[in-house]
């Protein structure tokens, strides 16, 4: 005799247990309200299954490799006028702080405008200037995610398609662009990642094999990283791939030496890497039809939204909520903007929050214990569909990371994927605030759940 | 100078029978005057009001409510911690190691652990496809016990089983013994030479329990639930059943138990029993048709085996007036009906029917609906004879004859009763005959034999 599964009244399990069988049993409680109807459909949807493994399936299959690093007007054809930003779409009027701040910073940086203050004038005009997602352009940003077209941009490309994703360079923590700055130094110092470290990149990558960002990651998560708040093992580990190659660029080595010394000293560089790798990863799972996992969660400031494999590109969006966690200084909760940010990618593909227990270092930094961070990753495994057997964690005796958010088993479940995030001031200009968990709100999984209802309906009847 | 409270705990949840349990064991404080936890469904509330308390209106199904009554404000608080250890109790994961580990929360994360585990499927109806779909998508069979669930669920289920090669016994599947393990209520009985499949839950019990008395061992006793040799379901699940135990070298006769099949679903079945090496013997509960007694000598004659007397303990006495049938067995109270016929006034409840059990547990659970109508039953001048049911076995109320006899002491009315079960049940077949024998009470293990008894007591004809 196997085991028993048991769900539903425990005098069920006992029962068995009394046959001296070894019974599982499930702690049940009920879905999401208003959920029934549709769980029951989705569940009953033929293609679900399939379409959930093919989905796994395709994102696993995905390695990343760093190919180039070059401007956004050449890798995007992004145009003067032309901003991405973070999250789903937006416009200037509902924008929160930090996007503002950053949108500011960019005009100020494209030429736009002189003073970034008079860029609001610009955008609440709107005529010669245009918003939109980062997303929608195969690209990454974290925080404001601000992408303009004199932007260097990190370039990755899977192998086995040719597809290819994008990110900006970091700028390091503190009074920085993406978190809403537009002071003189924010300024100063994009202009020389453009004028210095962007083409310093660019000479290194061009000159050596491919970056194995998929195979550095997969070392960083045993280092202690999780790869969205901490990043520290992967930094270096690019550091040690492109050295070689910096030094012998041919540039200024005045240049290179700060280069250097700027990537290795900005803990967060390697997340615009894990990020888009991520990206790239989920993105081989978009317009799968009849699939319940969750390609894409990413937040404008505003509001937080998710894409699902089975539902196209249409962005499922509720308020985003402001995380719950430890601020720098004298900043307090009331100083801080809501969720912000496409570094959500990371727990969508399994890592971050979702791997928390691989990075017991940084769970103080958050508001948590190590204990607490065990059981976020085990508690991530119920709202995933697989593991991710590149990625482990060696605490949890080299478990896979959960990968793959289904929407049904977060309604079922009211389990709600946990992200590691910074926090932004709420007011432009303000920059970092501090950092901590925030998750999801709860309503945008009915409503995913509620069109791949919809979807598998209008397909049985057809 | 007694004192009442009331409290709503959104989002708490525990299953029905758990909450029994609770409600029991915070009744039992000392200076505790009456105590209910239950989940806010309406009936709950019908129930609440009659208690005397007044729940806020705002309360949903989703609301756990703690109603309590005490003898003064100083038990309140004992009240309340035994509410809490209770809730914790029905909590605490009795499984796995000596790691503390949260319990999975869905029947698929549960059959990661278990692989090819077999499920067990006991939350409300129409929660049960979702669960029941994740031992399918698994592999693994599934027993749904849950009642009330839709038709379409169902057709669901059993197609996506039988296009994988798998069993869904039910739904409202009451009984299994699969590889010797009792499912759901089931008896314990010895390996043999039968198997049966099985359309109903105490018809199958009934089986059991005479070909245990017989001597006559079985081997395993699927179940499909009550509506698949409907025309809509079309004995997906009987012919699933039916290869399984053709399958089995130790099954050298099968027997399927069930209400008469649609017709044209009759002669699929029987053209498809045609196809196998195992002899298949119809024990089809129906006006006209044998009872489950005489299905029972069939089976015993066809496999060469002596028809013993069916035991009776005690003797009750001649009455006027009609049969009262109160049953906790559907099919027992269906073949009462059938043999008694209600012409002469003659009455049969169940209390499993969809109509008794909705937001409540099985009466095998909670014999309390059937305790209330007995009495009322007896003080009917009309009443002739009681006749009643105990369902021995797995899963069913440890020592219901402690429970029953009291109520049927003194009740004026001569009482007959059915009890079914096999000497190696854990209530102790022959301990629970003679302590309702006590009271009076004619015991018979055969319900047919029962039936027809309290029709001679009232002078019917047989």
């Amino acid at each position: 005799m196997t085991t028993i599964v048991n769900v539903g009244a425990d005098l069920f399990a006992d029962a068995v247990a009394g046959q001296a069988v070894d019974v599982e049993r499930v702690d049940w409680r009920p879905p999401m309200p208003g959920t029934e109807a549709d769980l029951a459909t989705v569940a009953a949807d033929p293609r679900r299954q399939d379409a959930n493994r093919r989905a796994l399936e395709a994102v696993l299959g995905v390695t990343a490799r760093l190919v180039d690093v070059a401007p956004a007007s050449e890798v995007l054809g992004l145009q003067r006028g032309e901003f991405l930003h973070a999250g789903p779409p937006i416009d200037w009027a509902r924008a929160s702080g930090p996007l503002r701040g950053g949108l500011m910073a960019g005009a100020a940086l494209e030429g736009l405008v002189e003073d970034p203050e008079d860029a609001v004038a610009l955008f609440e005009a709107g005529s010669s200037v245009s918003l939109e997602p980062c997303h929608h352009r195969a690209t990454v940003g974290p925080m404001a995610g601000v992408v303009t077209p004199s932007m260097w941009m990190f370039v990755l490309e899977d192998p086995a398609t040719g597809r290819r994703t994008h990110c900006s360079l970091n700028e390091g923590l503190g009074k920085v662009l993406r978190y809403g700055a537009y002071s003189p130094e924010v300024l100063t110092r994009l202009r020389w990642m453009g004028d210095v470290l962007g083409p310093l990149l660019q000479a290194a990558v061009r000159a050596s094999e491919p970056v194995d960002v998929t195979g550095i990651l997969t070392q960083m998560l045993q280092m202690g990283d999780e790869a969205h708040n901490r990043n520290r093992a992967g930094t270096l580990m690019l550091l040690r791939d492109l050295a070689p190659a910096m030094v012998r660029s041919g540039l200024e080595v005045a240049d290179v030496a700060e280069g250097m010394r700027f990537v290795g000293a900005n803990d967060h560089f390697f997340l615009n890497l894990a990020m888009p790798a991520c990206k790239l990863a989920l993105d081989a799972a978009r317009g799968i039809e009849g699939s319940t996992m969750v390609v894409a969660m990413a937040r404008n400031g505003t509001d937080f939204g998710i894409q699902v494999a089975g539902t196209g590109d249409e962005w499922f969006t509720g308020p985003a909520q402001v995380a719950d966690g430890l601020y720098l200084g004298d900043y307090g909760p009331d100083d801080a903007n809501p969720d912000i940010g496409d570094s959500a990618i990371t727990e969508t593909a399994g890592i971050g929050g979702f791997a928390m227990a691989t990075a017991p270092a940084i769970v103080r930094l958050v508001g948590g214990t190590v204990p607490d961070a065990l059981a976020t990753t085990r508690r991530m495994h119920e709202i995933t569909l697989g593991e991710n057997p590149r990625w482990s964690v060696p605490v949890l005796d080299f478990q896979g990371t959960p990968t793959g958010i289904d929407v049904t088993r977060v309604c079922r479940t009211g389990i709600l994927p946990q992200i590691n995030t910074g926090m932004a001031g709420r007011v432009a200009g303000t920059g970092q605030v501090g950092a901590g968990l925030v998750t999801p709100p709860a309503e945008i999984f009915p409503q995913a759940l509620a069109r791949l209802a919809e979807l598998a309906r209008a397909t049985s009847s057809s | 100078m007694s004192s009442t409270y009331v409290e709503l705990r959104p989002g708490a949840y525990a299953d029905s029978v758990a909450l029994l349990q609770v409600s029991r064991s915070v009744q039992q404080v000392d200076g505790v005057l009456a105590a209910q936890v239950a989940m806010a469904t309406a009936l709950n509330l019908e129930v609440l009001a009659e208690m005397g308390f007044d729940v806020p209106s705002e309360a949903t199904t989703n609301d756990l409510v703690v109603a309590v009554r005490v003898e003064d404000e100083t038990v309140l608080e004992r009240a309340l911690a035994a509410v809490a250890e209770a809730l914790a109790e029905t909590r605490r994961r009795t499984t796995g190691g000596d790691v503390d580990l949260a319990p999975h929360r869905t029947t698929a994360t549960a059959l990661r652990e278990q692989p090819g585990g077999l499920v067990l499927v006991s939350v409300a109806g129409r929660h049960a496809l979702v669960e029941a779909m994740d031992a399918l998508d698994a592999g693994s069979d599934v027993m749904v016990f849950s009642d009330n669930v839709p038709l379409d669920h169902e057709l669901a289920l059993k197609r996506s089983a039988a296009e994988r090669g798998l069993l869904v016994m039910g739904p409202d599947c009451g009984t299994a013994v699969v590889d010797g393990v009792g499912l759901g209520f089931a008896n314990v009985v010895r390996p043999g030479p039968v198997g049966l499949v099985a359309a109903s839950g105490t018809g199958c019990q009934q089986l059991l329990a005479l070909l245990d008395h017989a001597g006559v061992g079985v081997s395993s006793a699927l179940g499909v639930g009550g509506r698949d040799l409907s025309s809509e379901v079309r004995g997906l699940a009987t012919r699933e059943a039916m290869r399984r135990l053709d399958r089995d070298p130790a099954v050298e006769l099968i027997v399927l138990v069930s209400k008469p099949p649609a017709d044209d679903v009759a002669a699929d079945i029987e053209e498809y029993a045609a196809t196998l090496a195992t002899p298949v013997e119809y024990a089809l509960l129906g006006p006209g048709r044998p009872d489950l007694t005489a299905a029972a000598e069939a089976v015993l004659r066809r496999l060469g085996h002596a028809v013993p007397a069916w035991p009776v303990t005690g003797a009750a006495g001649p009455a006027d007036g009609v049969i009262r049938g109160l049953f906790v067995g559907g099919t027992l109270a269906s073949e009462a009906r059938l043999i008694a016929g209600t012409d002469a006034g003659h009455t049969f409840v169940d209390f499993g029917d969809d109509e008794y059990t909705a937001g409540r547990a099985h009466p095998m659970i909670d014999p309390s609906l059937r305790l209330e109508h007995l009495a009322r039953a007896a003080a009917d001048p009309a009443t002739g004879v009681l006749l009643l049911d105990v369902v021995l076995g797995h899963g069913a109320e440890p020592d219901p004859a402690t429970l029953l006899a009291p109520a049927l002491t003194g009740l004026g009315k001569p009482v007959v009763i059915a009890v079914v079960g096999t000497t190696g049940d854990p209530q102790g077949l022959d301990r629970q005959v003679r302590a309702l024998a006590d009271t009076g009470a004619e015991v018979h293990l055969s319900n047919a034999g029962a039936t027809r008894r309290a029709l001679e007591l009232v002078g019917g004809p047989l």
